[in-house]
């Protein structure tokens, strides 16, 4: 049985006193431990951020990638390794901001990847700019007369693009968050589990308390998750009410499912010497 | 009257299948066991414009194309009067005699042949569609060299497999209808120049790029991301062609930028990996390559040149990006760059290039240009026994077990630290961009930062002592000594027929590993020449700046060429007889 302390790293979390990315960092380790996943056979891929340094506190496979890349780095590991259980942790700035291409494309090919974006809507590590998700008027560093545009609607626009499982967390709702992500890494296929994340020392609006006053929880309010326009309805709840939990999931063939090649062994474990290529020279005589 | 050699050339609008006549042509004469080099011109554009694709086809051995044509297929008007200059002496032009009125007045020239054919009304005839005038005219052709019809429809059905039977049989019976009409008007005897047939010898006939893909799966190439860009996306459609034969993963991805991050976590995960692109994709993949570098991931990437800056000329030729992939991304890291200069040192080099990145967990950048990647010579099968796979310092299980503590990125002597990849127990680290100490933990530490630095630079010390010296090509005195890089390989060759034949005596240094650089080599060889001369396909002489930075010795002489097409032989010859 896998136990916390086999997760457990040399070093520690830098975070500042009270950010949000600690109950994330603690829900993924429940949830591995919950999951029983043996630490060598898991990989967690991240970006560029305060929340993207978790990998080096987690014991398992790790990879803190470039700014907005986490996705793509994280496919071709999983699409050449399929028995590796792959979880993407990453910003709002990169999941949303530089890396959504990335995103958009991921969903829509269903890869099996758990994608938890820690969403404090402000660039923490730059020390304080406005990013995508960061609400109409926010004043920043970056924007300080306030934001003009509309903030990203992550779960509206994962719907539209074809994720599997949709749901949001909040960092005050650790249980919550933690089954959230047990179901997502259950899930065969793309699991986007956007967690609001207050961020304690740029982001004096969207505080815990903020948040504490207008989340609720879908489970709790007879949700249909199948129903993709009533999902769609709750994703665009925002300012007074914000919902959180399972809002989508649907069950569609992973894209791995569709490559016969890696069906019966995995492309890393292949053998690589010896392939006879005579054949195929012919074909250019 | 046999001769030794031919040169010939189609041209004609875009969309008239001017690129898969001209492959057959070519195929037929390999097939022939004539030795091959073809060439394709076409702009950026699928219907209208011009297209050109010229075959040479020799006894001997041939490394580049030619600047005259012994025959021209001219599928419209605009074809004679755009090429008529490079025609040959007692050259042939078959053309459409309904459509086209010509004659030698027209041309000022009373040597050309001409074979006027109703191409049109025989494709007609023959039951297809207008655009088998191509056939038609490549029917023609192969009478007019006196090869058997059995030779062409052959290389029809092959060329053609997997279409449908009925479009096969039209070809081939357009082709039969062009190959008669030549025939019963004797045209081959006018032509008076047959190619002779010089026997069943078995060989390809294949391009830079198909080299390049043969390489990467017979090297175990597991996961090949792109995006496609001309001169590089026929690297995507054959190993995509290949996908479940060899049991990879191809994938298309939504940008170049994803392309090398994916390839990056195949290569962390423990597969080989490898994408390609032109100057314009490996701008986008500049970070990641840093990435690599940084994490120490094994990776191969494959640059197709095209002219630039921006979009330049999408499907031209030149080599400019040398410098860039010599410096792209930001930081002081090795890395290795290779310089193929033909389809054998594309498919050797290419395994080179796994085995290089798996042993110094580094970026490998192979350089190919459109002149190279995309123009097709006759190569005998590739040898199996000069093959082999070096995975490197890749720990088993076992190995694993042994050892205490496992750091990733431990300091060892010769910088290289044995890895591990996802899954095995043990072995776990997390690779990051960032900075970082032995076990991969992010350090900005001063002490640290200086060595990890230094381990990543030993690792390409020992590279140096390892990789193999320039090759020089002709004898060792020679009044004059041509350096170059890449595909200007052929070109060079031939001129040096031309210098001999005019008893000039020539050298080449051939660049083949541009990084790390064979700075001793090529130092001795610049003392010990009479006269050195650069012959590169850009404006800067981007190697001999290279060579004077790590030599301090200047080429005296320049040979360059930047119009986005490739240097003839003759020229090369001309350039280098004003020289001497």
């Amino acid at each position: 049985m896998v136990e916390l302390a086999d997760l457990k790293t040399v070093g520690q979390p830098n975070w500042c006193p009270g950010c949000g990315n600690f109950p994330i960092w603690h829900a993924l380790k429940r949830a591995i431990v919950e999951l029983n996943l043996e630490p060598h056979n898991v990989a967690i891929f991240s970006g560029i951020g305060c929340s993207s340094k978790m990998p080096h506190w987690i014991n398992t496979y790790g990879f803190h990638g470039i700014h907005g890349r986490p996705l793509p780095i994280a496919t071709g590991a999983r699409l050449v390794n399929n028995n590796l259980t792959v979880i993407v942790v990453c910003g709002d700035g990169d999941g949303y901001g530089i890396g959504i291409g990335h995103f958009i494309h991921a969903m829509r090919r269903n890869i099996n990847i758990t994608y938890i974006v820690t969403n404090n809507q402000v660039y923490g590590l730059t020390t304080g700019q406005t990013s995508p998700t960061s609400d109409k008027g926010f004043a920043t560093k970056s924007t300080p007369t306030g934001v003009i545009e509309m903030p990203i609607n992550p779960i509206a626009l994962a719907i539209a693009s074809g994720a599997t499982y949709i749901s949001r967390g909040f960092s005050k709702e650790m249980k919550h968050l933690t089954k959230l992500i047990v179901d997502g890494v259950r899930h065969k296929g793309f699991a986007l589990i956007d967690v609001l994340q207050p961020c304690v020392t740029f982001n004096r609006k969207n505080t815990y308390e903020w948040f504490s006053e207008r989340v609720y929880k879908l489970e709790e309010k007879d949700h249909d998750v199948t129903d993709k326009q009533a999902a769609f309805l709750k994703s665009l709840q925002w300012n007074d009410r914000i919902p959180i939990g399972l809002f989508y999931r649907e069950i569609r063939p992973t894209y791995e499912d569709e490559l016969p090649q890696i069906a019966e062994k995995t492309l890393v474990k292949q053998r690589i010497e010896d392939i006879d290529i005579r054949a195929l020279m012919d074909e250019f005589v | 009257m046999e001769n030794n050699s031919l040169s010939w050339k189609i041209g004609g609008e875009a969309g008239y299948g001017i690129m898969t006549t001209g492959l057959i042509f070519a195929k037929v004469c390999s097939r022939a066991g004539l030795h091959v080099f073809d060439h394709t011109e076409y702009p950026s554009l699928i219907r209208g414009g011009h297209n050109t694709y010229q075959v040479r086809a020799e006894v001997e051995e041939v490394f580049s194309h030619v600047i005259h044509v012994d025959l021209f297929v001219a599928l419209n008007r605009k074809t004679i009067d755009k090429h008529k200059e490079e025609l040959a002496p007692r050259g042939g032009i078959i053309y459409d005699g309904d459509k086209i009125p010509l004659s030698k007045d027209d041309l000022g020239r009373e040597d050309v042949k001409l074979f006027p054919a109703p191409l049109l009304r025989l494709a007609e005839e023959s039951g297809g569609r207008r655009i088998m005038i191509n056939s038609v005219a490549l029917g023609a052709s192969v009478a007019l060299i006196d090869f058997d019809f059995e030779m062409l429809s052959g290389v029809i059905r092959d060329v053609y497999r997997g279409k449908a039977t009925e479009t096969i049989e039209f070809n081939i019976r357009a082709a039969r209808l062009g190959y008669d009409y030549a025939k019963s008007k004797r045209m081959g005897k006018d032509f008076g120049r047959k190619l002779p047939k010089v026997g069943a010898k078995k060989q390809m006939l294949l391009t830079g790029n198909e080299a390049v893909g043969l390489g990467a799966i017979k090297a175990g190439c597991k996961f090949y991301a792109a995006y496609p860009m001309t001169p590089a996306s026929s690297i995507l459609h054959f190993m995509a062609a290949q996908e479940r034969n060899f049991s990879l993963v191809v994938k298309h991805s939504e940008d170049e930028i994803a392309a090398l991050n994916m390839a990056i976590g195949a290569g962390f995960a423990g597969a080989r990996a490898m994408t390609a692109t032109s100057g314009g994709g490996f701008s986008l993949m500049s970070e990641a390559i840093g990435l690599a570098a940084m994490t120490e991931t094994p990776i191969v990437v494959v640059v197709c040149q095209r002219p630039g800056p921006s979009t330049g000329l999408p499907t031209r030729t030149e080599q400019g990006d040398l410098k860039f992939v010599l410096h792209a991304s930001q930081g002081d890291f090795p890395r290795f760059v290779i310089a193929p200069g033909d389809v054998e040192e594309c498919f050797y080099k290419t395994i080179e290039a796994f085995n290089l990145a798996e042993r110094y967990q580094c970026p490998v950048i192979l350089i190919l240009d459109k002149y190279l990647s995309e123009s097709h010579k006759t190569a005998e099968e590739f040898d199996m026994s000069k093959v082999k796979t070096d995975r490197g310092l890749l720990l088993s299980d076992e190995e694993l077990e042994k050892i205490g503590e496992f750091k990733r990125y431990q300091f060892t002597e010769t910088g290289i630290s044995p890895r591990t990849i996802p899954s095995q127990r043990g072995g776990i680290f997390t690779a990051t961009g960032n900075e970082h100490d032995e076990t991969g933990y992010v350090s900005e530490d001063k002490i640290v930062r200086t060595k990890m630095v230094d381990k990543r630079f030993r690792k390409f010390e020992h590279a140096e002592r390892e990789i193999p010296e320039p090759k020089l090509f002709g004898p060792e005195d020679a009044e004059v000594t041509i350096i170059a890089w890449g595909s200007t390989k052929g070109p060079i060759k031939e001129a040096m027929k031309l210098l001999d034949r005019d008893g000039m005596k020539a050298n080449f240094l051939q660049i083949l590993y541009i990084s790390p650089f064979p700075t001793n080599t090529v130092s001795k060889t610049i003392e010990g020449s009479k006269r050195t001369v650069i012959v590169e396909n850009n404006k800067t002489a981007q190697l001999a700046s290279l060579i004077k930075e790590k030599t301090g010795k200047e080429i005296e002489h320049r040979i360059l060429k930047y119009d986005g097409r490739q240097f003839f032989p003759t020229e090369i010859y001309q350039r280098v007889m004003e020289v001497l």
